[in-house]
């Protein structure tokens, strides 16, 4: 248990450290490293706090409290990937809306180009 | 010198005004032909050939063919590309809008037909069926079951019997245009698409017409890919089905699909 929480404290804090150091150099957006943040941050204090785990545990129905540990886990990045699924959809709409917006404009720049007045 | 009849201009167009769309993609074998045999059955009426980035000369045979191109600067699938040109239709006033593949299957001949039901009928959307009337002889096993399949589906949605949900070769009217220009569904558009009609309480009709096996290219929609589009578009009709259930209390959203 101490083993698995100590590697939790080092990857917690690894991905904390590399979030940051992607936002720096500008790989992430601000806004999109939240999420990335608080589920590191989120671990990093899970993974110092055994009392709370063998707490839950239990009330989770768990046997064992590095399953309940394992369980968060789980639940935090199922959270993170449908938050980025629905950020996904969003660009995707965005994207399709701006290559038709484009394409008509093209149309139009070309019916101009052929000698045909465009309002 | 006198402007060419078949191009598209952006003044107000007559009340019956008819702009026929061509989505293609990696068609040039087939799409000179398809332009060329729709000037033949629609003379004066404006094509425009929707090339979903194409890596072939498709828009170079296109424009030779006499149509203008529309030209998506990536690749956007087929329903991305139709409603690109439901929404450059709508925007240049026209009334109607009838919509043939590219690949060559669909029969130009049958266009006037399917323009005069949509003129006359009142109906939203005019769908060229292969299973009313017609020859049928292009589906094959696999697509005829889905087929079946979708007809059983969508049977107690519409409330009518469709024969050829999956057809290509559709008419719609403004009414029409304006739903789909906001709203389309981006992956296999055509059966969606009338559970969005649905939505909006249209109604369609079909009617019979020709269909040629395909000669050149080949369908996007392989044996192991007809199970990802059916499970696909059960998903969309279904989601597009609930969304009809709360359309009194919460509107959809345009352009989600």
């Amino acid at each position: 248990m101490d083993r698995l929480l100590n590697a939790l404290t080092v990857l917690s804090g690894l991905l904390l450290l590399f979030v940051l150091a992607s936002v720096r150099r500008a790989h992430i957006r601000v806004e999109y490293s939240v999420s990335w943040l608080l589920a590191a941050a989120a671990l990093l204090i899970l993974s110092r706090s055994r009392g709370l785990l063998e707490a839950a545990a239990p009330k989770l129905g768990l046997s064992d409290p590095p399953l309940a540990l394992l369980l968060v886990i789980g639940c935090v990045f199922v959270l993170m990937f449908y938050r980025f699924s629905v950020i996904i959809s969003k660009l995707r709409d965005d994207n399709i809306a701006l290559a038709q917006r484009l394409a008509i404009l093209e149309f139009h720049l070309q019916a101009l180009r052929d000698g045909q007045p465009h309002a | 010198m006198p402007a060419n009849p078949r191009t598209i201009t952006p003044a107000p167009v007559p009340a019956d005004s008819l702009l026929i769309i061509v989505p293609a993609y990696n068609e040039e074998a087939a799409v000179g032909g398809v332009v060329r045999a729709i000037h033949a059955a629609m003379p004066g009426t404006p094509v425009v050939v929707i090339d979903d980035c194409s890596i072939d000369a498709t828009q170079a045979v296109a424009r030779e063919a006499g149509a203008q191109v529309l030209p998506v600067p990536h690749h956007l699938g087929l329903g991305g590309c139709v409603q690109a040109g439901y929404k450059l239709a709508f925007e240049l006033g026209y009334a109607y809008v009838i919509r043939v593949d590219g690949d060559g299957q669909h029969d130009a001949r049958d266009i006037p037909r399917v323009f005069e039901a949509l003129r006359t009928s009142g109906r939203e959307m005019v769908i060229g069926s292969r299973f009313v009337g017609g020859n049928g002889a292009s589906s094959g096993a696999v697509r005829g079951l889905g087929i079946r399949f979708f007809r059983m589906v969508l049977r107690p949605i519409l409330g009518q019997t469709v024969h050829d949900p999956t057809s290509g070769f559709v008419g719609v009217n403004r009414n029409a245009l304006q739903v789909f220009s906001k709203s389309f569904p981006l992956e296999y558009p055509e059966i969606e698409a009338l559970v969005v009609l649905q939505r909006k309480r249209f109604r369609f009709l079909e009617i019979p017409c020709r269909m040629h096996p395909r000669t050149t290219g080949r369908s996007s929609i392989t044996a192991v890919r007809s199970i990802y589009y059916i499970v696909h578009v059960l998903l969309g009709v279904f989601v597009n089905v609930l969304k009809f259930d709360q359309r009194g209390r919460h509107p959809a959203k345009p352009g989600k699909n």
